[in-house]
């Protein structure tokens, strides 16, 4: 027997199509996001390679591949 | 601020907004941890990076280097792109828009998979998952291919270390996942002990299974000093361990500020006697 819960979860009762929509791509544009701080080289960003070599330290450290 | 009202379950638009939130946090106070333990390992490490180039430079038998000490020159020297200073503050630029995306991938993954934890307390479902991410996401990438200060890694190699990296990442992840499966996977009323047994040994599986069949990249210079690469690689592996601590428990403040979610229906005489 399913024990009884006093408090309903905080989150949405269902997932809904048109959640699972709004989630596919709000995670295609944070893994975007990531991808500019982490890997790219100006081809996505269109701004040379000045985004890449403002975030040179921060790559370093959060562990990403660098050069 | 809440986008729904008190009392029903909070929607994906709150959630997400609680996680880019915490993500700020989170990469600001990594930001706040490198800059202070791991900028002076980067000084020293590009101090050595350039020492190299310009030594390249000078020895006239190391002609064919010298395209490459012109672009290691690039990267750092006095006619860069971007100065050192503006890439101490560029820091809390990476890790502030990588914190606000971790944050955001941590409230979806929540909002998605919170009914499908095994729990009662959304904090520990919160908790939970970001713990999951720092196993999968940096523990098990940074045991194959712990990160590289400057002047470390050879430059003709990157696209092929980043897709290592890459991959260790989802072995991470699937490892994680695996753990979860296996798990639940004894039958009902099992013990604890096995369940957490099944886990691991399903864990450890994927990432043994995983790191042998990656290869092995190892371009530390002999001359490069030791103790400065221990160093950073601890001061990174610190950087990213504050990110997803602070992230897990700023989302999980956030959301405790929602407040205890009140039976949608008239409540049943068993909802209100259960604890």
């Amino acid at each position: 027997m399913p024990k009884v819960q006093a408090v309903r979860p905080l989150s949405p009762a269902t997932v809904s199509p048109r959640m699972l929509w709004t989630a596919t791509g709000v995670v295609v544009a944070l893994l975007l996001l990531a991808y500019l701080v982490a890997f790219d080289q100006g081809a996505v960003s269109r701004s040379g390679m000045f985004l890449h070599e403002l975030m040179h330290d921060g790559r370093h450290l959060l562990g990403v591949p660098c050069h | 601020m809440s986008l729904t009202p008190a009392g029903t379950a909070p929607g994906y638009g709150a959630l997400l907004l609680r996680g880019l939130l915490a993500g700020l946090i989170a990469g600001l106070l990594a930001g706040a941890f490198a800059y202070t333990f791991g900028e002076p390992k980067v000084e020293a490490a590009i101090a050595i990076e350039e020492a190299a180039s310009h030594a390249e430079a000078a020895a006239p038998a190391a002609a064919g280097h010298a395209q490459d000490s012109a672009t290691a020159d690039d990267h750092h020297g006095e006619d860069a792109l971007v100065s050192r200073n503006g890439q101490k503050g560029g820091l809390f630029l990476a890790t502030a828009l990588y914190g606000v995306a971790m944050g955001g991938l941590l409230a979806t993954a929540y909002a998605l998979l919170r009914r499908r934890l095994r729990t009662a307390h959304d904090s520990r479902a919160a908790l939970g998952l970001a713990g999951a991410a720092l196993l999968g996401l940096v523990l098990v990438p940074f045991v194959k291919y712990p990160p590289n200060p400057p002047a470390v890694g050879d430059p003709a190699t990157i696209d092929q270390r980043t897709i290592s990296y890459l991959s260790v990442v989802v072995i991470g992840l699937v490892a994680v996942w695996a753990a979860v499966l296996a798990s639940r996977s004894p039958r009902v009323g099992a013990p604890e002990w096995v369940r957490a047994c099944a886990g691991l040994g399903a864990f450890l599986v994927v990432v043994v299974v995983g790191y042998v069949l990656l290869p092995n990249i190892d371009e530390v210079p002999s001359t490069f000093p030791p103790s400065l690469l221990w160093n950073f690689r601890l001061s990174s592996l610190g950087t990213q361990v504050t990110m997803w601590t602070v992230l897990g428990l700023a989302f999980t403040a956030l959301l405790s500020r929602l407040g205890p979610v009140r039976p949608a229906v008239p409540r049943e005489p068993s909802e209100s006697v259960a604890v």
